[in-house]
């Protein structure tokens, strides 16, 4: 040995790299991928902690692309939505839910100024009628392009988009986007066919079709025949909100009364304001906690001078006038009469109590189902004949809340299982996966941070207006608010776990790929699982 | 006060997280770099969740960053020693050098003054031990290298107690504490209150250039004070609370948290301080009640009931008091507070 060792020294000086501490674990690190609330709360299954992740480091077009995985319609959609993920946003807890609604729509709206395109996929020579160009019908057709399929869509109106243009009003939904975002779907190769009634589905399929989604929507109001005077003015809310569209705006007088409680009521009442009604009440049989309009809503009817009329129903309506019967609440929370009544001056009664569906296209197939006026589908939106997809407001999945984003949601499911029909295949179902609940985060690493308002116009201009009420954000507004996503239960590569390890057993594995744990040197101490702060990381007993 | 920790813009996770894949790479900590120095590296014999091994790697990562690598090591006996360096193997990744428990302030004043004599003046000098290596039988050594004011920096990793040994009292063992040598028992179970020592006070009154304190729940926080310590030659002094599982009773995965705990409760307080006097402090973010720190310690149990009710109420009020006093001594809820 000619090796000169340092004094005192006999051995060779070793690392301790040779001392395997994994040896010692009792359990075990492991990264894992959990559903975040907002995407569980998403009708359109949108995977909005994903999206937002990539809007996080200002890609906004990969941010844009992932929600088309899910929702061809962002800018209408980060308008028109009522954004049950904002509800269900773990950052509730914090301060306030991340504004998913806003990036959504400056991500929207960044596609159409940019002109992001989605390619379709490869012909297949299948041909898919889709009947209705509402959100449930562009969706499928979206879908079925994604898949190759040749696709038709019927609309019996003069312009494309449904209640998206027939049914919300335009100072929520300005039109422009709404044909920007068809235009794509036709440059898709997404066909067209406007003035088109379709009246039997069967015809459809004969015609070489090989399948049909009916998304015809539920377009008829529904009236509970109010007892009327001859002269008494009775209008529903689809077809005010429809007429107005149509260039033809009804003559509502100056005293409004709207009867019902849900979206569409709000949406007549604010049209009437801008019609110009100088009173317009909204009367509604039970409470305002029960109310199924939307809470933004009914603030900004409020705030547009619109009142509300709680515990009432119309009882009768004549000319210049109606009934009103003060109903109180039972033991159960059923609104029943107390047969009392009050007079009020309306000039116009505008019924807003729900709508039904026209479905007799579907008389003539036999296999399909049809009850209460709404169409029995299983969670792939199939019908009893597996050619025929009903998706949207027509169908009875989710019919207790008939909204765009369902609509989408099962214009996706109904693209899907028609494709799955083709090909031989079992249709797609999202993997279950568990929930990222608010008790795993460690909220002490997010910088503080409150929600970034979007601009609102000025009440006093929008009583005569149908400007769009609600802007968009800035580019540096929508950035931060997108890094208000606290990315619950899915890895935002903080470096955490990579830093509180006093093992050095965690590997990072570079920007996009993670980490990795070493599982030879883990004690299984927890740190990393208690420190990070998302929620990403599970201990689990070693395996035997 | 930490002016850079406030960034300009929003980061999602700002400076409190270990890395920011949203901000520029200059501006991430040494932890985060994928090729950190690592100075003590995987195999070592530390127990689960040791708040002391990771302290040392986040302090001398950080000061190898800061010296280029140019830099030596001087132990002390005691749990980090131990647990890196059973003969032959070494867990070091720079030049490490251990000779007494007593003596590292002495030996590091020595490597330096032979680095200097040999022309190797620019490799810096760091010399680290427990609280007992330092505020007991180190002492003398660690007080003759302030007066001398020596190139070298002197880290202390406290975890309250002589755990390599079995957990005995040291001179910074808490008030209430169980150790080995202070049981739970009697009229006054625990330590008792009024003895100890306050080192960083103990360093502050040698005036020497620089005295600061840190945790290892906020590496950002650590890791400037060991940029800004190795900026400055002379005598330097980082305390660094380090809490560990064993002796403190405490669930291995709770490490950061309770030192977390120990800063918002305002039990130990981090600041800095320039030739004597506190220059900057790090405010209280989330204040906590002194109870939620020590709920979590079985050195603390007889304090409380199995249920988790307070059991010993004077004995809780007293140590809240010392809280109150530090967030009132160091201004620790920000400027707002006197």
């Amino acid at each position: 040995m000619t090796e000169r060792r340092p004094f005192a020294i006999t051995l060779d000086v070793g690392s301790s790299l040779a001392n395997l501490t994994g040896t010692w674990r009792t359990e075990r690190p492991v990264y894992v991928h959990r559903l975040p609330p907002c995407s569980a709360a998403c009708p359109a299954g949108e995977d909005i902690q994903g999206w937002l992740y990539h809007a996080e480091e200002g890609d906004y077009e990969s941010a844009w692309r992932a929600i088309m995985e899910r929702n061809p319609l962002p800018a209408i959609m980060g308008r028109a939505c009522f954004h049950p993920c904002e509800s269900a946003c773990n950052r509730v807890q914090v301060d306030e839910a991340v504004g998913v609604n806003a990036v959504e729509r400056f991500l929207g709206d960044l596609g159409l100024e940019r002109g992001w395109r989605i390619e379709p996929g490869p012909d297949t020579g299948r041909r898919v009628a889709v009947v209705g160009s509402g959100p449930g019908g562009l969706s499928a057709a979206y879908h079925l392009r994604r898949r190759g399929h040749a696709v038709v869509v019927f609309e019996a109106q003069a312009d494309l988009g449904g209640m998206m243009r027939y049914g919300i009003p335009a100072y929520r939904l300005p039109r422009d986007v709404v044909d920007a975002e068809v235009a794509r779907l036709a440059e898709m190769g997404v066909r067209f066919e406007v003035n088109h009634w379709v009246d039997d589905v069967n015809a459809l399929l004969a015609q070489g079709f090989d399948a049909v989604v009916v998304a015809v929507g539920a377009q008829r109001g529904r009236d509970p025949g109010i007892p009327a005077g001859d002269a008494a003015r009775i209008l529903d809310a689809v077809g005010v909100l429809r007429s107005l569209e149509e260039g033809d705006p009804p003559s509502l007088g100056r005293r409004v009364i709207v009867y019902g409680g849900g979206d569409t009521a709000m949406d007549a009442a604010r049209t009437a304001t801008r019609l110009g009604a100088t009173e317009t009440v909204v009367v509604y049989r039970r409470t305002r906690d029960v109310m199924p309009a939307h809470d933004e809503e009914v603030l900004d009817a409020e705030a547009e001078g619109v009142q509300m009329r709680w515990l009432s129903t119309i009882s009768r309506s004549d000319e210049g006038r109606a009934v009103i019967e003060i109903m109180t609440l039972d033991d159960e929370g059923r609104a029943v009469g107390t047969g009392q009544f009050e007079e009020m001056e309306a000039d116009t009664v505008v019924l807003a109590l729900g709508q039904e569906a026209d479905l007799s296209l579907l008389d003539s197939a036999a296999q399909v189902h049809v009850s209460d006026g709404v169409v029995h589908c299983d969670e792939h939106q199939r019908t009893g004949d597996p050619r025929i997809i009903v998706v949207g407001d027509a169908s009875a999945n989710g019919a207790d809340s008939r909204t765009l984003t369902r609509a989408i949601g099962q214009g996706r499911l109904g693209a899907d299982a028609i494709d799955a029909l083709f090909e031989g295949r079992e249709a797609q179902v999202d993997s279950p996966r568990a929930p990222a609940s608010f008790d795993r985060l460690n909220t002490w690493y997010y910088s503080d941070a409150e929600r970034t308002v979007r601009p609102r116009l000025e009440v006093a201009r929008r009583r005569d207006t149908f400007s769009e009420v609600v802007g968009g954000l800035s580019v540096d507004d929508a950035l931060f608010e997108a890094r208000r996503c606290m990315s619950c239960g899915n890895c935002f590569e903080c470096d955490n776990c990579f830093g509180v390890c006093p093992d050095n057993a965690v590997i990072k594995l570079g920007a996009g790929e993670g980490y990795a744990f070493n599982y030879d040197y883990c004690k299984g101490c927890g740190i990393c699982v208690a420190e990070c702060p998302c929620g990403a990381i599970d201990l689990v007993p070693e395996p035997r | 006060m930490s002016t850079e920790r406030t960034p300009v813009r929003f980061y999602q996770v700002g400076s409190f997280a270990v890395g920011n894949r949203l901000v520029e790479l200059e501006r991430r900590s040494a932890q985060s770099d994928p090729t950190r120095a690592n100075s003590l590296t995987s195999g070592h014999r530390a127990c689960a969740g040791c708040g002391e091994a990771l302290g040392a790697r986040y302090a001398l990562d950080a000061a190898m960053r800061a010296s280029d690598h140019q830099l030596v090591a001087v132990n002390a006996t005691g749990c980090l020693e131990v647990f890196s360096t059973p003969y032959p193997e070494t867990s070091w990744r720079l030049p490490w050098l251990h000779s007494l428990f007593g003596n590292a302030a002495a030996v590091a004043t020595g490597v330096a003054a032979g680095l200097r004599a040999t022309g190797r003046g620019h490799v810096r000098v760091v010399a680290q031990g427990g609280d007992g290596g330092t505020a007991d039988i180190g002492l003398g050594p660690l007080s003759g290298m302030f007066e001398r004011n020596d190139d070298v920096l002197y880290i202390c990793y406290d975890n309250e107690a002589y755990m390599n040994t079995g957990v005995q009292r040291s001179g910074t063992t808490p008030g209430a504490a169980r150790t080995a040598t202070t049981e739970a028992v009697g009229e006054h179970p625990g330590n008792r209150f009024g003895q100890g020592k306050d080192l960083p006070r103990l360093a502050m009154a040698h005036e020497i250039p620089y005295v600061a304190t840190a945790t290892v729940a906020d590496l950002f926080d650590l890791e400037s004070k060991v940029e800004r310590a190795m900026e400055i030659s002379g005598s330097r002094y980082l305390h660094i609370l380090v809490p560990c599982p064993l002796g403190w009773g405490s669930v291995s995965s709770d490490t950061i948290r309770l030192a977390r705990l120990a800063h918002q409760t305002g039990l130990f307080p981090v600041f800095e301080a320039r030739d004597g006097d506190v220059s900057a402090v790090t405010p209280i973010r989330h204040p906590e009640p002194v109870e939620s720190y020590l709920r979590l310690q079985k050195r603390f149990a007889h304090l409380f009931t199995r249920e988790g009710e307070v059991a010993d109420r004077a004995t809780v009020a007293r140590i809240q008091a010392q809280a109150s006093r530090n967030i009132t001594r160091y201004g620790l809820l920000g400027r707002d507070d006197d």
